[in-house]
């Protein structure tokens, strides 16, 4: 199969990215600046990410596609208002995690942002759940450009009139250059920012506009450094058919009423294990030192029995040593509890410690 | 000091005498990115020709140093394990990682010079 390219690939290019392939994609990891430059620069400035390959849902109804999608979604959608998003999943009768998302309320209908490797499944699951009733659109013709870090809302406001007032996880259309653009206040680094939807031809201008004022590219390698120090899940790592919202510790992003209700995919095993407690669960872990634990490095407790295992490792370049999140057994979840981890055939000690490594920024509420 | 030698796994040696000193090229630096990790091989240790002696980790992956030569560990740089991005900063000079009392002097023959060496990192990398 043709790697795919998305609309800033020449953009890319021009300013020296290292590619990769990522979900069929061919996608920046880094540019000249290398990932840790990369990395702070967000932090402390502003940077760009082209997030083009993740799928953009449309799905279009009246009344009865919201009472539909709560039969899937965990979420109360009939209370949320227009133009707000919600962190979700899309489940199987077991609550594994097929993907996880963000589902925005627009006018008539729904977007929902996918992950570029399960979109094409994603969306057959949708339509083989909620059949031909709704018009569903994967839609190819746009792109999706996340600006994150601080600067972020000023750069994006000259361009974007009015950005500046949404409230974080909610979005609107707006006006710009004679198209119409989808802007939401969210984001996957743990700071401020935006995600951009435009239409893949004005992508590159726009971009353009963006760095002439002030912005950077930033490659998927400190996309993820980014959103490890921010406790963040990454699907196919953290996230996966085998893994349960309640195992992820991710019970926040259930609303409340859906809880005690259920009536949703997967509910029940939610249910049971609320009640009953998950055998395992996700933790955040600091190695002691400069130790890098990488995913699938089993994790032991101090008498050296085998208790997990982590599912994403790296070096935080803000919290400037290693960090990872894993699966350990429940009894030993608890933050300081002392683990060892097995780093080419030896053990080392380690925490488990709270997430996020770094200190969340978003702007809850403005005005 | 002897005329620089390099190896098909990218690494550097000097000879003073019967030691050599050994560290990883620019090229291998900017192969692998910012450097956030490094393990080095015991003092007093013996290694030998193309076996492991070492680790670096970005913040992409780990990878393993090899050694170009066999010998005894007599010294190694802790300046790089405290503060692994100097070998970003100077790979092929203060940011050595280890030195050999060496063992074999013909196993220096089968190493490049700088010129072969730049040709193959050329067409390695492509």
């Amino acid at each position: 199969m043709e790697i795919k390219k998305t609309s800033l690939n020449n953009l890319h290019k021009d300013n020296q990215a290292k590619f990769v392939e990522f979900a069929g994609y061919e996608m920046p990891i880094q540019y000249s600046n290398g990932i840790i430059e990369e990395h702070k620069f967000t932090r402390l400035h502003s940077g760009i990410f082209d997030v083009s390959h993740m799928g953009q849902l449309f799905i279009y109804g009246d009344e009865s596609l919201t009472e539909e999608l709560e039969k899937i979604f965990p979420l109360d959608l009939k209370n949320l208002k227009q133009n707000s998003s919600k962190y979700s999943f899309l489940m199987n009768e077991d609550a594994g995690i097929y993907d996880d998302l963000i589902i925005t309320k627009i006018e008539d209908g729904y977007l929902i942002i996918l992950n570029a490797a399960c979109k094409e499944k994603d969306f057959e699951i949708l339509f083989n759940l909620l059949g031909t009733k709704f018009k569903m659109n994967l839609d190819n013709n746009r792109s999706l450009i996340a600006i994150q870090g601080p600067k972020s809302v000023e750069i994006l406001n000259s361009i974007i009139n009015g950005v500046d007032k949404l409230h974080f996880m909610s979005g609107n259309w707006f006006d710009s250059g004679n198209q119409k653009l989808f802007v939401t206040r969210s984001g996957y680094t743990g700071e401020d920012g935006f995600e951009v939807s435009i239409s893949n031809d004005k992508a590159e201008k726009f971009v353009q506009n963006l760095i002439e004022k002030g912005a950077q590219l930033i490659g998927l390698g400190a996309r993820d450094t980014l959103r490890l120090e921010a406790g963040l899940c990454l699907y196919g790592h953290e996230l996966n058919l085998n893994k349960t919202p309640i195992e992820a510790n991710l019970k926040w992003a259930i609303s409340k009423s859906r809880l005690s209700n259920g009536g949703f995919i997967g509910s029940e095993k939610i249910m049971n294990q609320i009640h009953d407690g998950a055998n395992q669960i996700r933790v955040g872990i600091k190695p002691e030192g400069r130790l890098i634990a990488r995913e699938k490095t089993k994790i032991f407790n101090v008498t050296e029995l085998q208790i997990g295992e982590i599912t994403s490792g790296t070096f935080g370049p803000s919290v400037n040593g290693p960090i990872a999140m894993g699966y350990v057994d429940k009894e030993f979840s608890k933050v300081d509890t002392k683990i060892l981890l097995e780093v080419r055939g030896k053990k080392y000690p380690a925490n488990i410690c709270a997430l996020p490594f770094y200190k969340k920024n978003y702007v809850k509420g403005v005005n | 000091m002897s005329e620089v030698k390099f190896s098909r796994e990218h690494e550097w040696i000097t000879l003073e005498g019967d030691v050599a000193t050994i560290g990883i090229t620019k090229h291998a630096t900017e192969m692998l990115g910012d450097i956030v990790f490094a393990e080095l091989p015991e003092k007093g240790s013996n290694v030998e020709k193309d076996g492991t002696a070492g680790v670096v980790e970005s913040t992409k992956a780990a990878s393993d140093v090899y050694t170009p030569i066999s010998g005894e560990v007599v010294d190694t740089n802790q300046t790089i394990v405290d503060d692994p991005s100097k070998i970003n900063e100077d790979p092929e000079g203060s940011a050595w990682f280890f030195k050999l009392k060496m063992k074999d002097q013909s196993e220096m023959d089968s190493l490049m010079n700088k010129e072969e060496y730049e040709k193959f990192a050329k067409e390695s990398a492509s």
